[in-house]
């Protein structure tokens, strides 16, 4: 009797196993692809990291059911966790390895990014959805990039304000102890010189005191200004945009990927942002039919969250590592070495049509896509064409 | 017209400083102990208001009385439970690193229930900016409030601790506390009661701070608290009219610096004030210089 059970369910089980894949592949149990994700799951930046392994799961769930990497179903592993710290993210690294993950979507923060890219380099493949460090994919010749680089926003962001003629005369206010505002404020000033942008008046401020911005406004508003970049992050921005009121400073403020969450911040007062525009790669307000899907789907799996760009990086990673994964002809048999060669030479052939954008690779592993730039209007992004 | 503009936004800092080292000074000037965890009383009060405003839905009066007990309850708590064990401790370095560590849970206890995205602050006070020369300098109405607020409360801590019977006895208590257990006054009580006023206040402080600069984080009270201290420090620590002074001239020290040298190196520049002022005057501006008698 045990054995006539043991039997049927075989069968079964090979009859839906057959039924549920395509007609190229044939596999055992063991025979799918296992995928890791490393990111701050806890600690400060951790709607970082939640962000970006939700979207992850949701991508590869419904990349199994078309498909999967070149016909072999998917396995996310648990989250790496690794708080943000670099230490902790070769520890994380180690263990999804003995785990047996065979490709990395992270990680996610860059300081960890770069200390898992010296670790992968030429062994694991990696693709972080949103390390805009230049030097987290600088390690090998196997590491890919979903997000723009610090100095491209700045760059992408005077390009856009020169071509569009948003102004002449510009300023900037940024945080002089952070990596990410000053990568992007460097960028910022040296191409809107080369653009003919004229920058007259260049303020800082730093980490520590990070509320007082009456005299940088002042001396803004003195120097005729008429747009003001912010390559900061939201919640400082926030701050900037109430005293810049408070001193009746009316100009265009423009910002980048940081700025996006400004109109979550609790309480505050989004006709302070209307008219501010920014380069980000996604807004979950976005109208088109990828997006409102995506954001559904994210609803329903998370209690209603809306997700932000790093869950739209991570979901696209998923999508071009499919893609690349088709080119290349992979199997789950082969090594973390020959699927990460394979995987590296095939990103250069394809093309991804994702959430963030239209986007190709180079050769030294970078993005390639147009950025999208939205204005706050009655409180939500409008993509502005 | 920007030196006067300048200086105006070097009182608005200044005047948040004030009100934050009032209530470092007041339990520096009576337990004999630097409370590093004041400036994090603050945030409490400052989240206290927030949730009681838009989670509970209560009056602004009566969350900021809320925010006020429970700043109270706190203080005294803190007091009870991590200070006075170590009173009679054989230094006074243990209370110190205690107060830092009462710092470091308090910030990570908000971290945890509050979470570290930042917050808006909601309007609480509402008065109108007042407009001067033709509307080329503008005076916020939260300057105008805090000015205010300090200079009642400067007063009002003047007259209780010099006239009232309880004040006096915290006087006694900060002159010799064994003496004044001689005397027939309760210690413990007293420094309860210095560190209920205390944090009380810094309820207060955070209402005015977080109105100012309209944003909260866990560690929203963190820096502000320290340049409070170098506020105090500055006026002479533990004297109640030399904390106002002391945060309003260390506001306008810090616009200047951020104005005619660079903006960032203000904290540099307040922090080299701290070190002069020690070397030059080690009692501060206003504070006495007592003789230690063998």
């Amino acid at each position: 009797m045990r054995n006539l059970k043991k039997v049927l369910s075989i069968t079964a089980a090979a009859a839906l196993t057959v039924a549920a894949m395509t007609p190229t592949a044939v596999y055992a149990e063991e025979e799918t692809f296992k995928v890791g994700v490393i990111g701050p799951m806890t600690g400060d930046y951790a709607q970082y990291g939640t962000n970006v392994y939700n979207a992850a799961k949701i991508a590869i769930d419904e990349v199994n059911a078309n498909g999967g990497f070149n016909g072999y179903q998917v396995e996310l592993l648990d989250a790496g966790d690794d708080q943000g710290d670099p230490e902790k993210a070769v520890n994380a690294y180690n263990d999804l390895l003995d785990k047996g993950m065979q490709m990395l979507c992270g990680t996610v923060t860059s300081g960890a990014c770069i200390a898992v890219g010296a670790e992968a380099a030429e062994s694991t493949f990696l693709f972080t959805p949103s390390g805009t460090a230049v030097d987290c994919i600088t390690a090998g010749t196997n590491e890919f990039r979903m997000c723009f680089t610090d100095p491209m926003q700045g760059t992408k962001s005077a390009e856009f304000i020169s071509e569009k003629g948003l102004a002449s005369k510009v300023a900037v206010l940024y945080d002089s102890m952070a990596d990410y505002n000053v990568g992007i404020h460097d960028s910022f000033v040296a191409s809107a010189e080369e653009l003919g942008l004229e920058v007259v008046a260049d303020e800082a401020y730093t980490t520590d005191s990070n509320t007082d911005f009456s005299v940088q406004l002042s001396k803004i508003k003195e120097s005729g200004a008429e747009l003001v970049f912010l390559p900061n992050y939201y919640s400082d921005n926030a701050l900037i945009l109430q005293q810049a009121a408070d001193a009746e400073l009316n100009v265009k403020f423009f910002g980048v990927d940081g700025m996006d969450g400004i109109l979550s911040v609790e309480n505050f007062d989004t006709s302070l942002a209307e008219g501010v525009m920014l380069l980000t790669p996604f807004s979950a307000t976005g109208e088109d039919e990828a997006t409102v899907n995506f954001v559904k789907a994210y609803n329903d799996a998370h209690n209603g969250e809306t997700p932000n760009q790093f869950a739209a990086d991570a979901y696209d990673v998923i999508y071009a590592m499919q893609l690349a994964a088709n080119d290349a002809g992979i199997t789950p048999d082969m090594s973390n070495e020959d699927i990460s060669a394979a995987l590296s030479a095939s990103m250069l052939n394809i093309e991804l049509s994702g959430l963030t954008g239209t986007a190709k690779w180079t050769e030294e592993g970078e993005c390639d896509k147009a950025p999208k730039a939205f204005e706050i209007k009655d409180g939500v992004y409008v993509e502005v064409e | 017209m920007s030196f006067i503009s300048y200086l105006k936004d070097g009182i608005s800092l200044g005047s948040i400083y004030a009100i934050i080292a009032l209530g470092y000074t007041m339990v520096y000037g009576i337990a004999k102990m630097l409370n590093f965890a004041h400036g994090d009383v603050i945030m409490v009060g400052a989240f206290v208001i927030l949730a009681a405003i838009t989670k509970a839905g209560l009056s602004p009066l009566l969350s900021v009385l809320l925010a006020i007990i429970v700043c109270t309850v706190l203080g005294v708590t803190i007091e009870m439970i991590a200070y006075r064990p170590l009173r009679k401790a054989s230094s006074n370095l243990a209370v110190l690193i205690t107060a830092i560590g009462v710092s470091y849970l308090l910030q990570n206890v908000a971290l945890l229930i509050f979470g570290a995205d930042a917050k808006s602050f909601v309007t609480v006070i509402d008065v109108p900016a007042l407009k001067l020369f033709d509307g080329q300098l503008t005076i916020k109405g939260i300057t105008i409030v805090t000015i205010i607020a300090c200079i009642v409360i400067m007063a009002g801590l003047t007259f209780f601790v010099k006239k009232t019977k309880p004040g006096r006895a915290m006087q006694a208590v900060s002159e010799d506390r064994d003496a004044a257990q001689l005397m027939g006054i309760n210690v413990n009580a007293t420094i309860s009661l210095t560190f209920a006023i205390g944090s009380g206040l810094a309820a207060i402080a955070g209402l005015l701070l977080c109105s100012a600069y309209p944003t909260l984080t866990p560690y929203t009270g963190a820096m502000p608290g320290i340049k409070a201290f170098v506020a105090a420090v500055f006026g002479g620590i533990g004297s109640i009219p030399g904390a106002m002074i002391g945060g309003i001239l260390l506001g306008v020290i810090e616009i200047f610096g951020r104005a005619y040298i660079s903006s960032q190196v203000a904290d540099a520049i307040v922090f080299a004030v701290l070190i002069i002022v020690l070397l030059v005057r080690p009692a501060g501006l206003f504070g006495k210089n007592i003789q230690e008698k063998v």
